[in-house]
């Protein structure tokens, strides 16, 4: 259908989307440190080399080794919600409509989770700060405990207006946003869009985030259609990113390692 | 005297301001004084105190660098050493006391607010404590919860929870062994209280809202309250602040012996601005002496008198024992008081508990808290008011 044939095109669109990854001095925000150092000249072709390098290849890190179609169904990542709770923008990827409970099309949830990982380990890989957000109660200390095992940051409290927006005032000046961020729930509480979606979308920050079936997926960069409620799929979710974000990090010392620089630049 | 002006930098040029050795008397003096007449150097168009005013309640504390304060702390060791060798002392030996002794001394103040007084103290006790910055030479902040905005009260309450995960994860292994028992090892906390609001925002170095003091204060209340908790009473201990035991206890004055084998004791007692102290012997004879005086001469008015005897009279002991009395300050009635205060405490260390128990219930342990109240300006008395003309 016209669905498929769209998905296919953003499958060929992917190798543009890597490229478009490849910001010069590792995707710094207008808004970040001026007291990040310049590499030196000497290393400057090397460092360059280790940051073009995963470029090449479509799936460098091998992102799509990590899961099957089989592992999301077990984790019963294609539950939505009722008919009731649809939102219209996610028609495109439900698979259908059995008993009044939405299922979402894993196919499309594999690619789209393909994308989105492959993205997250460029942006580890480059030493992007990542940022995950969910306002679940339930998976709170979850999505901290897989921040603190990555080595990357969380934010599953409550979001004051201008975290993002304000952060010079709030922060203090030269403080560093995150490169990337990623939602485990786009809702909050209330059941409304989370507001970190807008503040990042207007930070020129990419998001991934998982989508219900009831959620807003405009705004998100890479959006992951998938179930966001029950603890088997979160697990999941917070496990494969781990994976990913551990897997680039070694990946890149192994190349810094490999072509010799001493100390690891970001 | 660095001017941004074009104009005024243009003037300065031309009657020499630039100059290492030039003074800006020079310009604003008057020409028969030797100066080069009234220049007006500095031509604002537009002055208004509006512009000009900064939004200090915005700024929020004031922040000193780390530097600032380093050099504070050095001054402060300079200035430590000069002192020593004003005061004749050893430098390389001297404390606090000592400083706080020399400042005393040198600069005698007679304010009567002690913190307004002079003060030298390390710089780390005078400045508040502040934070230094989170994130490294690479940007990438140090705390894993820094874009919360509240990074330590977050990471407490994200530790908390996990002990809570851990202890429910014990308590879920020993059921599958079969091992679990509902009213076993709870956190023994003993006199304690929680840390306050203050106290937890100075452990943290942040501020915290009340609303977030009460749900850290909860979730340590759910914690204590599941069974197996104990392996967490060390976590537990760290946010607890001991308290004095206060015990309800009266304190029985001890009974000595004195030389001829007469047991006595000796107790206080105050009432109003009167001191009393008091010295009961158990000889048998009932001879009272206040101030070497005898009591019928001291006390002539029989209410004082009976105040006297009152806690004898009630414990049925009146002819049983001696009394050496000291009193002094107050009126007649409230050294009666403060006597009577006295004799009821010594005469504890004689009676059973039972008894004591009665003197209290009869008011005889309890001080008189009642004092004179002072007189309010506007006012003819302490509560008298002037009279009232309607016209």
């Amino acid at each position: 259908m016209a669905v498929r044939a769209l998905t296919r095109g953003l499958l060929g669109f992917r190798y543009s989307r890597a490229a478009t990854v490849a910001s010069p001095c590792g995707g710094h925000h207008y808004v970040t440190a001026p007291s990040v150092k310049p590499p030196q000249p000497q290393a400057d072709d090397v460092t360059e080399k280790i940051l073009n390098q995963p470029l090449e290849k479509p799936d460098f890190f091998r992102v799509a080794e990590l899961f099957s179609l089989k592992d999301l169904f077990d984790a019963r990542v294609h539950l939505g919600h009722k008919k009731g709770c649809r939102h219209r923008l996610m028609e495109p990827y439900l698979y259908g409509c059995r008993l009044d409970h939405d299922i979402i099309d894993l196919d499309q949830t594999m690619e789209h989770l393909q994308l989105a990982l492959n993205f997250t380990a460029h942006i580890a890989y480059r030493g992007g700060i990542i940022l995950f957000v969910s306002r679940r109660r339930q998976f709170g200390h979850l999505v901290e405990t897989t921040a603190m095992d990555c080595g990357e940051y969380a934010h599953t409290r409550y979001w004051q207006g201008g975290l993002l927006t304000n952060a010079n005032i709030q922060y203090g000046p030269g403080v560093r946003l995150p490169d990337l961020i990623i939602f485990l729930s786009t809702l909050n509480n209330v059941f409304q869009q989370h507001v970190g979606i807008r503040d990042a979308a207007k930070m020129n920050i990419p998001t991934v985030g998982v989508v219900d079936s009831n959620c807003n997926p405009s705004l998100v960069t890479y959006p992951v259609p998938g179930n966001d409620d029950t603890p088997a799929a979160v697990e999941l979710y917070c496990r494969l990113f781990k994976m990913t974000i551990n897997r680039a990090k070694d990946r890149r010392k192994q190349m810094e390692l490999l072509h010799g620089l001493s100390a690891p630049t970001s | 005297m660095e001017a941004t002006n074009i104009k005024t930098r243009k003037l300065r040029t031309m009657y020499g301001g630039f100059h290492p050795n030039s003074s800006n008397m020079r310009l604003y003096a008057k020409r028969k004084e030797g100066a080069q007449g009234l220049v007006l150097l500095s031509r604002q168009v537009c002055v208004s105190s509006a512009l000009c005013r900064k939004n200090l309640a915005a700024a929020g504390p004031e922040k000193f660098t780390l530097e600032y304060i380093q050099k504070q702390v050095e001054e402060y060791e300079i200035g430590k050493r000069h002192l020593a060798n004003m005061m004749g002392e050893d430098p390389e030996n001297f404390t606090q006391e000592d400083i706080d002794k020399s400042i005393a001394y040198l600069f005698p103040s007679g304010l009567f607010e002690k913190r307004a007084r002079p003060l030298m103290k390390h710089p780390d006790e005078i400045f508040p404590k502040q934070r230094a910055v989170q994130w490294g030479a690479d940007g990438r902040p140090f705390h894993f919860l820094f874009y919360t905005g509240k990074q330590s009260y977050y990471s407490l309450m994200h530790d908390l929870y996990g002990k809570i995960l851990k202890i429910e994860k014990h308590q879920d292994r020993l059921r599958a062994k079969g091992l679990f028992s509902q009213d076993a090892q709870l956190i023994s906390l003993g006199p304690s209280r929680w840390l306050t609001k203050e106290e937890l925002e100075l452990l943290l170095v942040e501020t915290i809202s009340t609303h977030d003091y009460d749900r850290f204060i909860k979730l340590m209340e759910r914690m204590l309250v599941m069974p197996y908790s104990s392996t967490e009473e060390e976590f537990v201990q760290r946010y607890r602040r001991q308290l004095e035991a206060q015990s309800m206890k009266q304190m029985v004055p001890p009974l000595e012996k004195d030389e001829n084998g007469v047991a006595f004791s000796t107790a206080e007692g105050r009432r109003k601005t009167s001191d009393s102290s008091v010295i009961l012997r158990d000889c048998g004879s009932g001879h009272i002496t206040i101030n070497g005086q005898d009591y019928l001469q001291y006390f002539p008015v029989l209410q004082d008198r009976e105040q006297l005897m009152f806690p004898l009279q009630f414990m049925g002991v009146l002819g049983r024992f001696n009394l050496e009395c000291t009193v002094s300050g107050g009126g007649r009635s409230s050294q009666a008081g403060a006597l009577r205060l006295a004799i009821s405490r010594a005469l504890l260390s004689f009676l059973s508990e039972g008894d004591g128990e009665a003197m209290r219930q009869a008011g005889l342990l309890t001080p008189d808290p009642r004092v004179r109240e002072r007189k309010k300006p506007g006012q003819e008395g302490a509560r008298r008011k002037f009279t009232w003309k309607k016209r």
